[in-house]
């Protein structure tokens, strides 16, 4: 799923009750692993390509064979040194890797090297579409495990992913409603998509999420007990999940009984929540620091290094945007929330030129152009629809070769069937030129009038309002090809001159 | 060839200096040794997975990596190695004298083994130890106790028991072997043979199965100082594979023995006081004594020096060890590799209670649980956060102790001789303290090495240890070097 949802209105899906909401405050924080796409896995020089034969990119190290140990790949510290800097968090001097300790079989080693008490980065904000910021509490570099995959008879383990870089993202609980917390996500994926340091894949498991919630009655200061609920893979179900939850804590509370701190899996088929078994969750984790590795140290000339490299962020790209193509903050948050999205409407933008203003193709592209991809899942980094096609359009358009109509027709056809040899080529095949000639206008407009003695009767005793029924029978005699300005000029003009016939 | 009885008494320095001139081959000098093999090492259980064919072809490989690189220029040509058990060999059983890894077969080779075939020298064959060289003794291994060629009714001292006895009896003229408290140094003193305990950092871990994470080292067991410098030669280095190696700011240890003139003269000796107390067995105070003497007569200056902190050594020891044990043993899952349960229809949880269970070994099992329990919620800051705070303050001692002028310290290796088979297996506190000589050098980091330095009126053989401060091993090397010049003991070796 590789679509941004920030430019369609949310899922409508069930609002907790605004009942509830009115009694309780819900509170809520969010832990996210994002996969950094370094080349090579955390410790070792295995490829992180996904999709591979299970256990094909796999070795001594990441299989957890007796006598390894781990060499740490700079690149995922440079990786996460961007992200710390794309947040304005504080990057530690020093860090401490250490082993979380539990036994599992896609866990190889019987521990996961993290960090633990002394994480690479503290600190930072995220500021969301609603002009609300929520704090970062920290994030840290950990490597993941492998994946158990079960048969009928047999349970297997996939090793692909194990040791593969993560960071771990870790909010404050500063988040009030489901849709920010699906508006954070989506703001820190389009960021770290923008940093390229992670591909913010939710469906192949790059960017994971898990959702602390918990409610306090409206006024209490004191917060109330939290549930963790993971297995979070759309942003269309963490929103649902987060609403399920604070129906669930609600009605708990309501009926007299308290809130049991727990882990929570998400189930998208029934849209419930319900408990991981408990011993599943009761680890001791025996973290303790890794002595395979020395203390990740991080100096100011290496932090430098990654600030002068950094890419224009979806911050600062949303202002230019303003700026520079004069567009509502709103359009601006939209249009760079997504790199490729961003790149797209530029792209767009220059192909039109002159023929159409930046504010008329951001509308195409927030509206049109999204709620395609969004409908037919588009991958935007390479969507069927280019920028090209689209300039194309609309700058037929612009030159009054086309309706807007027959523009919008036309663009669910090329997203239907595919753009074939473009709009241009599409227009003249299907003989969609709009009419344009006044002449033929004043036939088209007299034959309809012709038509309909009794609404021209009407009409000629005052009821002016009779004038969009004759545009519209105009407009579908012609097939929506004729320019409908001139059209409301032509039945004008003839309708004023019956009058005073 | 010169004869197996005078292959005897072949030193590295020997071998190499044979090779080097065309002399002989490596393939003879294995001959040789693997001849010896066959005699001795089944009555002192020190080898593991015998193999002569495997043997050989290594042999023949070094023959023609020594070839190719032209005779002269392989700074062990033609030297035949035996690997403790817990080093990755590739293609060889790698068991940590464990059943759970009894059919485990290492894939990749370690650090050490390809830095040794580079420089000409050839693994042999494999050699028993302790159990995840968890133990003092060697009978902790799951495939029988090692004997002391000196005595087989005596223990070898472990971990590396196997490597000791093994370069004790002349089946190789150098072992491999891993220290994480003293698993080099004390077997080396139980068998009068040289264990040199490198620098932490010094010598790659890559490949050593780990048990003590922030202590293990691995290091040469020979049989004089100067083989043991040819051999750190070769084993020191940065490895990209092991972020906590470093490289050595020296180097050319042998050549630093040959180039120097001084040994002893102008070196003060700091003699600890803690390992002098009435704990210490009196037949091996009286060697200490002897060679305190020795050492003063060679041109050194003698000085009492405190080690105020040593005594919590072997508990700092205990809870730091075994809580990295208890990590990284935890891979061996009955999941990928290693012994699983032969019992059909078990639980995932049963898989591994009953595959660890059945796998590892009484001592083993012991320590996973005493490293579980401090790294325990609520019980780390009482333990392992201690433990580390005394690590601390045991390395600011022995800093102390060479800041007020010490080159190196003087201490017994052990403090007492080898012990009979089975003596302490039902004590393992008087097992642990064992230890209690090599344990502080481990938690400082510092190297260590034990030399022998006398016999016990039943003729065993009694080691002393030298240290020197962090990455002194110049200077630690050239003591050793200037006693064994002083003396006889290394001469000596066992009537088989």
């Amino acid at each position: 799923m590789n679509a941004p949802l920030n430019g369609t209105k949310p899922a409508q899906t069930s609002n907790p009750g605004d009942a509830v909401l009115d009694r309780y405050e819900p509170v809520i924080g969010l832990e996210v692993h994002c996969q950094l796409k370094t080349q090579t896995k955390l410790f070792c020089g295995c490829s992180t390509a996904f999709g591979a034969m299970p256990n094909h990119n796999t070795c001594p190290v990441c299989l957890g064979h007796p006598g390894v140990l781990p060499a740490l790949n700079s690149e995922a510290v440079n990786f996460a040194i961007r992200f710390a800097l794309a947040v304005g968090a504080d990057i530690q001097e020093t860090s401490v890797f250490a082993r979380k300790q539990y036994f599992y079989p896609d866990l190889p080693k019987g521990y996961q090297i993290t960090q633990y008490d002394l994480p690479y980065c503290t600190g930072g904000k995220l500021t969301l579409a609603s002009g609300k910021t929520v704090r970062l509490i920290r994030a840290h570099l950990e490597e993941d495990a492998g994946k158990n995959v079960h048969g009928d008879e047999s349970s297997y383990v996939d090793l692909n992913r194990a040791g593969v870089p993560l960071i771990e993202i870790v909010s404050h609980a500063d988040i009030r409603t489901p849709e920010d917390a699906a508006d954070y996500l989506k703001r820190l994926r389009s960021l770290v998509r923008s940093l390229e340091i992670c591909d913010g894949n939710l469906e192949e498991g790059s960017f994971r999420c898990d959702a602390n919630v918990s409610i306090r009655p409206r006024g209490q200061e004191k917060f109330g007990t939290r549930c963790e609920i993971k297995n979070l893979n759309s942003f269309r179900n963490i929103e649902r999940a987060i609403k399920y939850e604070i129906l669930r804590q609600a009605d708990l509370l309501d009926h007299g009984q308290p809130v049991v701190q727990q882990t929570m899996l998400f189930d998208a088929a029934s849209g419930k929540t319900h408990p991981m078994r408990s011993k599943e969750e009761s680890h001791d984790y025996r973290y303790f620091p890794e002595p395979d590795l020395l203390p990740l140290r991080i100096d100011e000339a290496r932090i430098q290094r990654q600030r002068d490299t950094l890419p224009e962020l979806p911050e600062a790209m949303a202002r230019r945007f303003e700026e520079k193509h004069g567009l509502s903050a709103y359009d601006a948050a939209v249009l760079t929330s997504d790199k490729d999205l961003a790149g797209f409407y530029e792209a767009v933008v220059k192909r039109v030129g002159s023929a159409a203003t930046e504010k008329i193709v951001a509308n195409w592209v927030t509206s049109e152009y999204l709620r395609e991809v969004n409908n037919r899942n588009w991958d935007l980094t390479n969507p069927p629809i280019t920028a090209d096609h689209l300039g194309e359009l609309i700058e037929l358009i612009g030159k009054g070769v086309i309706s807007g109509r027959i523009a919008k027709t036309l663009f669910e056809e090329m997203a239907e069937k595919g753009p074939g040899k473009g709009p241009k080529a599409m227009v003249e095949a299907q003989g969609l030129i709009q009419v344009s000639d006044t002449s033929e206008i004043r036939n088209v407009v007299t034959k309809v009038l012709d038509a309909n003695p009794e609404q021209l009767a009407e009409y000629l005793e005052g009821r002016d309002k009779l004038f969009g029924f004759f545009v519209g029978q105009t407009m579908k005699v012609s097939g929506g090809k004729m320019n409908p300005q001139m059209v409301n000029d032509v039945l004008k003009e003839l309708l004023d001159a019956r009058r005073k016939g | 060839m010169t004869t197996a009885n005078e292959s005897a008494q072949f030193t590295i320095k020997s071998i190499v200096d044979g090779v080097r001139s065309s002399k002989f081959s490596a393939t003879e000098v294995a001959a040789v040794y693997l001849d010896r093999t066959r005699k001795f090492a089944s009555r002192l259980n020190c080898n593991l997975h015998l193999d002569d064919i495997a043997a050989l072809s290594e042999a023949k490989a070094a023959d023609q990596r020594i070839k190719a690189a032209g005779s002269g220029n392989l700074p062990l040509a033609g030297v035949p190695v035996l690997v403790k058990d817990n080093i990755c060999v590739k293609g060889s059983k790698t068991t940590c004298g464990s059943r759970i890894l009894e059919n485990y077969v290492a894939t990749y080779d370690a650090t050490v083994i390809q830095r040794l075939r580079e420089a000409g020298a050839f693994v042999i064959g494999k050699v028993n130890m302790d159990e995840f060289a968890m133990g003092s003794s060697n009978e902790n291994s799951a495939f029988g106790p090692v004997r002391n060629p000196w005595n087989e009714e005596y223990v070898p001292g472990g971990s590396s028991g196997g490597s000791a006895a093994a370069v004790a009896a002349r089946l190789a003229p150098v072992a491999l072997g891993s220290d994480t408290g003293g698993s080099i140094r004390q077997p080396a003193s139980f068998c009068g043979i040289v264990g040199l305990k490198p620098t932490y950092g010094t010598v790659s871990r890559y490949g050593l199965v780990a048990f003590g994470s922030s202590l293990d080292q691995i290091g040469p067991m020979t049989t004089t100082v100067e083989d043991a410098a040819l051999m750190l030669d070769v084993l020191a280095g940065a490895d990209s594979h092991d972020s906590t190696s470093v490289k050595h700011p020296d180097g050319g240890f042998a050549k630093a023995l040959l180039a120097d003139k001084h040994g002893f003269s102008g070196m003060t000796i700091g003699i600890p006081e803690e390992f002098f107390d009435s704990g210490l067995d009196p037949e091996v105070a009286a060697c200490l004594e002897q060679a305190i003497a020795v050492v003063q007569k060679a041109g050194a200056k003698t000085k009492r020096v405190r080690l105020p902190n040593i005594s919590y050594s072997v508990a700092a020891y205990y809870v730091i060890a075994t809580a990295e044990a208890s990590a990284n043993l935890a891979r061996f899952d009955g999941i990928r590799y290693g012994y699983r349960s032969a019992e059909k229809n078990l639980s995932l949880k049963e898989v591994y209670r009953k595959s660890r269970s059945e796998g590892f070994g009484r001592e083993v099992k012991q320590r996973i649980m005493l490293g579980t329990f401090v790294l325990s919620s609520g019980y780390y800051d009482a333990f392992y956060s201690k433990a580390n705070k005394v690590r601390e303050l045991i390395s600011r001692d022995f800093a102390a102790a060479f800041d007020s002028g010490c080159d190196l310290l003087l201490t017994p290796t052990s403090p007492t001789p080898p012990f009979k088979l089975g003596e302490k297996l039902s004590d393992p506190l008087a097992m642990y303290l064992s230890d209690i000589c090599t344990i502080g050098v481990n938690l400082a980091d510092l190297p260590g090495i034990s030399i022998p330095c006398g016999r016990t009126k039943s003729g065993l053989p009694v080691g002393m240890q030298l240290i020197a401060p962090k990455f002194n091993e110049k200077k630690l090397l050239i003591g050793a070097n200037a006693y064994e010049r002083a003396t006889e003991w290394h001469k000596a070796s066992p009537n088989l």
